[in-house]
């Protein structure tokens, strides 16, 4: 083979894999999230109460304790699960029992989950039951709201700053 | 197995050809994929320093700073940028070659297992460290990975608060996590290198930089690429939005919309049985092992050339443990040897020529030992008649001379080229088994086992010892490199050897011992037999 078709072989070499290099860098796109719909994430991480009482000891059980060991109450680390429902439009979308996490129950409940949902306005209603008792919710929070085309809207839970958090 | 990788191997050796004959074996990019990978490194690694003086975490002042190295200097942190960017996308397509191309040649069991472990491990090192450089632009595509890339390790039940979480609305967001994020991008590539090194502790004489000419093309080309398509960035990152429609790299993010789609436990799944069927491909049937070199110590004088020549790192020399005057002896090392004989084309005392005693070199591989290969040379010489008649020494791996229909050729198969010590040719020749040798293997600047090629250009250049012989007429001898589809070409260069043999006069030079079809000698010229 001459040199110049040498040359040329070279450079078409070079130019093939610059041009497939550039292509698949960029292209061809990709849609993660259709623009014309919004989505809801619920998403917190929460510990319930206790999954009973604290119970006293008794004079018998204290005296059986070292000295340093001896707390007067007993109180069980394992946490209830927690229960969460969320409901737009009236509709309900998520209806979840939460199990506290850690090798003993007694971590942190959490829940991560997203929604798509058509843009405009809605509303929401998100209940969270994280007591001992067995049916009804200890928190509930109703919004209405308007999302846009591309909205993000997070529901967060935080006790200590009145419950849920939309932002 | 075979059934993937025979077709495979063809694909590669047609692309290679064409290759050969735009870039000749030197600058051949197939053979010198692994090169080109540390080239890349070194590219990526340098554009990357330059531009990390530009930038600054935090949530605004990231995007901020790479909009500002992208655009306000343009002319050379912009062009930086993209260097470092198609320099990446390069390296995944070089690394990815290498793998496919080792597995199609059957490069990675035996002795070469840890080669091919080694570099399984860089590939988790070479996507993590693409995928925490794109994070750092802190654009939309890097909210979707940050998004996707924390939901997938969500799913492992190892955090006690999903980590998604951190990116679930601009209040959650910190933007100290960027001093987290640059730390990675710069750990990832050093922890990266590292194992690039460590990747190639067991081989001798690694092809880390790719032929100058080769080199400068390619920076030319990042750098054109860089001046016609500039690497930019998507809108800044805003936790309020969901990212739509992304421009992905799909040389580090083909794995994001697997996620999505297929969910992240698909993809744990996917990417732990992948990582484990390489892992143990090596290991994997039809398995096949064959007996490492053995030194023989009454022959071996420890002159060091199998140590030199082992493409593997397989031989080493020790303290001399028989008594004989001679300061150290070669050890091998079973684990290291991949059983190609090079050793064996290395050692002065694998000598066809000597008659007293069994032919036992210092070195020697058990089932095609010296005397073997004598003997096999021997026979081969027998049906053979005329003044063209061509002994050939073909290795295991190029282009099978005895499937050309070529008349008058008797064929050695050899483990590699560089198994053939020279003096079997001078053997040949003087013996007048045949009027002319022909020494074929693996194409130029490819070798199955690295380097066997390179020896024997070495060997009978006289440039590397054991040199050929000077008595030993050139025109009697011929090197054809060729691959297994190479037929044509093998099959015009030998008859063409051929052609010029038959015009050779009949006493050329070359001393000869003529021997009848008893194996007795008619003539006696040979001044070797001592040897």
């Amino acid at each position: 083979m001459t040199k110049p078709l040498q040359l040329l072989g070279q450079a078409a070499v070079y130019v093939l894999f610059a041009v497939c290099i550039l292509y698949f860098a960029t292209r061809p796109t990709y849609t993660y999230f259709d623009p014309a719909k919004a989505m809801i994430k619920l998403s917190f991480a929460h510990g319930g109460d206790p999954i009973s009482e604290c119970r006293k000891r008794s004079r018998a059980e204290l005296k059986a304790l070292a000295a340093n060991m001896r707390a007067p109450n007993i109180c069980p680390r394992q946490r209830v699960d927690l229960h969460v429902r969320l409901s737009l439009d009236g509709k309900v979308i998520a209806d979840a029992s939460l199990p506290p996490t850690g090798l003993r129950g007694d971590g942190p409940s959490k829940i991560y989950q997203w929604f798509e949902v058509p843009a405009g306005p809605h509303s929401i209603v998100v209940e969270l039951r994280d007591s001992r008792r067995k049916t009804g919710f200890d928190h509930r929070s109703t919004e209405k709201i308007m999302l846009k085309p591309g909205q993000n809207l997070s529901i967060d839970f935080k006790a200590a700053q009145g419950g849920f958090i939309y932002e | 197995m075979e059934a993937i990788k025979y077709p495979m191997k063809l694909v590669f050796v047609w692309a290679e050809g064409w290759f050969d004959r735009f870039f000749g074996p030197k600058w051949n990019p197939f053979y010198c994929l692994g090169a080109l990978g540390y080239y890349y490194f070194w590219i990526v690694s340098v554009s990357g320093i330059y531009i990390y003086i530009f930038f600054d975490t935090g949530v605004p002042q990231a995007y901020e700073s790479t909009e500002y190295i992208t655009h306000d200097q343009w002319y050379l942190a912009g062009i930086m940028r993209s260097v470092h960017r198609y320099a990446s996308d390069a390296m995944v397509v070089m690394v990815l070659m290498h793998f496919c191309r080792e597995f199609a040649f059957d490069r990675y069991r035996g002795g070469r297992w840890f080669s091919w472990v080694t570099g399984v491990s860089t590939i988790w090192l070479l996507f993590s460290a693409g995928v925490t450089g794109y994070w750092l632009v802190w654009d939309k595509l890097a909210q979707y990975i940050a998004i996707v890339s924390t939901e997938w390790f969500d799913w492992l039940p190892i955090f006690g608060e999903p980590i998604a979480r951190n990116f679930l609305a601009p209040s959650h967001f910190d933007g100290r996590f960027f001093t987290l994020l640059v730390f990675m991008h710069i750990a990832l590539p050093l922890f990266l290198l590292f194992v690039m090194w460590f990747h190639l502790q067991r081989i001798n004489y690694a092809k880390v930089n790719p032929a100058q000419g080769l080199a400068v093309g390619t920076l030319l080309m990042l750098i054109v690429m860089s001046l016609v398509e500039p690497a930019v960035s998507h809108e800044m990152a805003n936790l309020s939005e969901v990212p739509g429609e992304l421009k992905l790299d799909w040389f580090y993010l083909w794995a994001y919309p697997m996620i999505d789609t297929l969910g992240p436990g698909f993809m744990w799944g996917f990417a732990g049985l992948g990582t484990l069927l390489l892992l143990v491909i090596p290991w994997l049937p039809p398995k096949k092992r064959r007996p490492p070199a053995v030194v023989n110590l009454d022959n071996c004088n420890g002159c060091t050339r199998c140590v030199t020549d082992c493409p593997f790192r397989a031989v080493n020399m020790k303290k001399r443990t028989d008594g004989a005057p001679f300061a150290a002896e070669a050890v091998v090392d079973p684990a290291l040897c991949v059983s190609c004989g090079i050793c064996v084309g290395a050692c002065p005392t694998a000598m066809p020529f000597r008659r007293a005693g069994a032919l036992v070199p210092g070195i020697d591989i058990p089932d095609l030992s010296v005397e073997l290969l004598r003997d096999q040379v021997n026979a081969a010489a027998e049906p053979l008649s005329g003044n063209d008649r061509v002994m050939t020494f073909g290795c295991d791996h190029g282009c099978d001379p005895t499937r050309l229909g070529v008349k008058n050729l008797g064929h050695v198969a050899l483990r590699c080229s560089g198994m053939l010590p020279p003096s079997f040719i001078d053997y040949v020749l003087s013996k007048d088994l045949a009027d002319g040798v022909v020494i074929t293997g693996c194409r130029e600047g490819e070798c199955h086992h690295r380097l066997g090629n390179v020896w024997v250009d070495g060997r009978m250049a006289r440039e590397r010892d054991p040199q050929l012989r000077r008595r030993v007429p050139a025109e009697r001898v011929l090197k054809a490199w060729a691959a297994p589809t190479d037929r044509r070409k093998l099959l015009a260069e030998i008859e063409a050897f051929q052609e010029r043999l038959r015009e050779l006069p009949d006493d050329d030079g070359a001393a000869r011992v003529k021997i009848n079809k008893a194996g007795e000698k008619t003539a006696s010229e040979e001044t070797e037999s001592a040897a």
